[in-house]
């Protein structure tokens, strides 16, 4: 299998509405990929687009309205969906075309314009259920994935405050990214904890926000690495997983992410890693609400089962903890394009590995990071682990 | 490492289902593929694919939806918003990367289930520049077959040969929703609600359900199915906007066939094949196909039509499945079903349209209005 690595990524500014259309976020987000791999757009190969629901930005086949401001144009270009875990999966698809051989460089491009949909995004979400059995009962993702984080903090016992701990970390760390929406530097426990109830456990400042966004990576394989002399600004992806989960969400138990679980055994197992949490250094689970972050924790392998909030009341996930857990800032705080949220996951593995983070980057040397995503209906998840 | 096709499942195409939902028509097509190869998916397959859009599925997140009928759950499965054939690809990747060594890709068509699919189709145009200039999308199609009319010099009366003799070659396709005697004539006396384009030059939408399980080479010698190699596979779009394409010769016809014929190693198409299956969504589309791909001379489709080249014993049995005019047009799994056939074809097995000593196939794909995207693959007895 030939050796894959991220060479270059960008992103825009994460917004509730921004004044550009979906194409020309797509465009900065690749133009600003490319300038970092120094390349243009001549030197890429394969295009793959990513993007979620195509009822947020209200055209048929969203994938094709979008590729001339990927790139895309006269070019294989290929579009994956897997729902939220869209963020992280392009890039597993990006590292096929490249380790089989079909393209040597790969862009991967991710849009997500959730203003558009109007008066708010959560409508499209009335749309993502079975016609017969759930739809009728009118649920919206806020009560699912409140009854997901009940049942979590039930099993466990886990108290709110440890839940809540993580939006605090997460907001506080967006304060170094250039792209936040969210960044509070003063946010405390107690402002989430009494932020307005949505429904019970999930308030308002446990969530992350409807964005407006792109982002991109430029993947490269070992030869183009070596002749365009990108050694020093290369990561490799090093091993990637993905699963989903049945349809029928009501059918599980919803305390432990089992596809999530799945999907790290695959990508670890390709990476050679037998104990995660001793091989890996830091990671960039999927955040889109705060109790995600420690489902998602143990899910990956990298804390015991019931154990993640533990760890963030350590402090042991902060930036300068011993296992630094989304030093981006995460959805919470830098926002929630959908699958724009690659720039904070498999951008952020990149950044960190190869010491771009600048004001965020973490204060221990750091040689591999996880990153994972999350989607559909509590169903499916995707893994990447990237090395310097 | 050689890829191979090592089961088909095709479920019978009809103008609608009642009988199915879309969930019961993909475990139909699915187990007929399974039972092809002598696989179970709970264990024997390493990666799923389905290949579908939203908005034909009437979900805000058609993905969800997919595992369970396929077998697939708790398993890697994605969804490709594109057509079969790109579907393929990935699939193909996947086994020459090593990620995994069985796959199986799926995609189907509901369409009796979209009750404005004039109005789905406008949807995908450009939101500020085209779509509020209204009208049936049909025009585009209009348009377009003017165009190439008009550059490459054949005529709407070789686009009525097309349509004639497709929807008569599907009579012989049991799987075919369309079959009918029709002559050219009676296309060129059908209205030309699209002029030139006529109603009987388009293809109108079908249910069907295809699924193709793939194998790495050893994997594939212990299924029970031949294997029919995939010998090259390429993909491209053109733009998206109307207004910047190009509308005489598809170029993404022209660069996804490079792409495979360079991964076949194929210099001359024009003689390389026994097979052709190429879109024909509309007429006027199988001849321009044929000619981006370089299967005919340009300007020349049209007479190999009418000289009977195209038919299934002639020069270049083009479409004896029927294409998308004689069995329906099963949206994007329209490529993924020319795939099929031609393994079948490959294989011996494809019944009353069976071509005598197919050994290699082409099959292309569009995936139809309003986009310019569309892939190829090459298919054969040898790796």
């Amino acid at each position: 299998m030939r050796k894959v690595a991220v060479v270059g990524a960008g992103m825009t500014l994460f917004r509730r509405r921004l004044q550009e259309t979906g194409k020309e976020l797509s465009f900065e987000a690749t133009r600003m990929a490319l300038d970092a791999a120094k390349m243009e757009i001549g030197d890429v190969d394969a295009v793959i687009h990513g993007t979620a629901p195509d009822a947020f930005d209200g055209v048929h086949m969203k994938g094709e309205y979008l590729l001339d401001g990927s790139g895309g144009r006269r070019k294989p270009y290929m579009r994956v969906f897997t729902g939220g875990g869209t963020g992280v999966f392009s890039t597993i698809a990006g590292y096929w075309h490249v380790a089989s051989g079909l393209a040597d460089v790969a862009l991967v491009v991710n849009e997500e314009k959730m203003s558009s949909c109007q008066p708010h995004p959560q409508s499209v979400f009335a749309h993502i259920w079975d016609p017969i059995l759930d739809r009728p009962l009118k649920p919206n993702l806020v009560w699912i994935f409140a009854m997901e984080m009940n049942r979590y903090m039930t099993v466990h016992g886990i108290p709110y405050e440890d839940i809540a701990r993580v939006a605090v970390k997460n907001k506080r760390n967006a304060v170094g990214h250039p792209c936040a929406q969210l960044a509070d530097p003063n946010i405390t426990l107690e402002d989430v904890m009494n932020s307005e109830l949505m429904a019970w456990p999930v308030r308002r400042l446990d969530i992350s926000p409807p964005s407006d966004g792109a982002a991109a990576v430029v993947l490269a394989s070992e030869d183009v690495v070596r002749k365009r002399k990108l050694r020093d600004q290369a990561a490799w992806i090093k091993g990637v997983g993905w699963c989903i989960d049945s349809t029928m969400w009501t059918d599980r138990d919803l305390f432990f992410p089992e596809y999530v679980n799945r999907a790290a055994k695959m990508a670890y197992k390709q990476a050679k890693i037998t104990s995660p949490r001793k091989e890996i250094d830091f990671a960039e689970p999927y955040d889109p609400f705060d109790y995600k972050e420690l489902h998602h924790l143990e899910g990956l392998g990298l804390a015991d089962k019931g154990k993640a909030g533990l760890m963030t009341r350590e402090g042991i996930t902060e930036r300068d903890g011993d296992f630094p857990v989304c030093p981006s800032g995460g959805l919470l705080g830098v926002g929630n394009p959908i699958a724009a949220t690659l720039g904070l996951k498999v951008g952020e593995l990149y950044w960190q590995l190869t010491g771009q983070a600048g004001k965020r980057q973490i204060p221990n040397e750091v040689h591999t990071g996880v990153t994972q995503a999350w989607g559909d209906l509590m169903q499916y998840g995707c893994v990447v682990v990237m090395g310097a | 490492m050689k890829v191979g096709i090592v089961g088909v499942g095709i479920t019978p195409f009809r103008p609608s289902t009642p009988e199915f939902s879309w969930k019961e028509l993909m475990y139909d097509g699915a187990q007929r593929a399974y039972a092809d190869a002598g696989i179970d998916p709970r264990t024997d397959v390493d990666s799923f694919i389905t290949c579908a859009e939203d908005y034909y599925e009437g979900f805000g997140i058609f993905d969800e939806f997919t595992p369970d009928q396929l077998g697939a759950v708790l398993r890697p499965m994605h969804t490709v918003g594109g057509d079969g054939i790109q579907g393929l690809a990935n699939a193909y990747m996947q086994i020459q990367s090593g990620l995994a060594e069985v796959v199986v890709v799926e995609s189907h068509s509901k369409a009796s289930d979209i009750l404005t699919f004039n109005g789905i189709v406008a949807h995908g145009l450009d939101p500020i520049w085209n779509k509020p200039l209204g009208g049936h999308p049909n025009y585009i199609a209009g348009l377009e077959m003017d165009a190439f009319l008009r550059g490459s010099g054949n005529t709407a009366k070789d686009c009525a040969h097309i349509a004639a003799g497709n929807r008569q070659a599907a009579l012989l396709n049991s799987a075919a929703a369309y079959g009918a005697r029709v002559t050219p004539e009676q296309v060129t006396a059908s209205p030309a609600l699209w002029a030139p384009l006529r109603s009987l030059d388009a293809s109108v939408p079908a249910d069907g359900c295809v699924v193709l399980v793939l194998a790495g080479e050893k994997a594939a010698h212990k299924m029970e199915a031949p294997p029919v190699w995939i010998q090259g596979i390429g993909w491209a779009s053109d733009s998206p906007s109307l207004e910047t394409r190009e509308w005489v010769s598809p170029q993404y016809a022209r660069l996804a066939a490079a792409m495979a014929y360079r991964l076949a190693k194929v210099r001359a198409p024009a003689g390389a094949f026994d097979l052709a299956e190429v879109d024909d969504k509309f007429s006027y589309k199988e001849l321009q196909h044929l000619e981006a791909l370089g299967l005919a001379k340009r300007g020349q489709s049209g007479k190999m039509a009418r000289r009977g080249d195209l038919d299934g014993n002639g020069r270049l049995p083009t479409n004896v499945s029927g294409g998308s005019l004689g069995c329906g047009n099963v949206l994007d799994a329209s490529g993924l079903h020319r795939a099929a056939e031609a393994a079948l074809q490959i294989r011996g097995d494809a019944g009353k349209h069976q071509v005598d000593g197919a050994k290699r196939a082409v099959v292309q794909s569009w995936r139809g209005l309003p986009t310019a995207t569309g892939a190829v693959a090459i298919l054969g007895a040898s790796g």
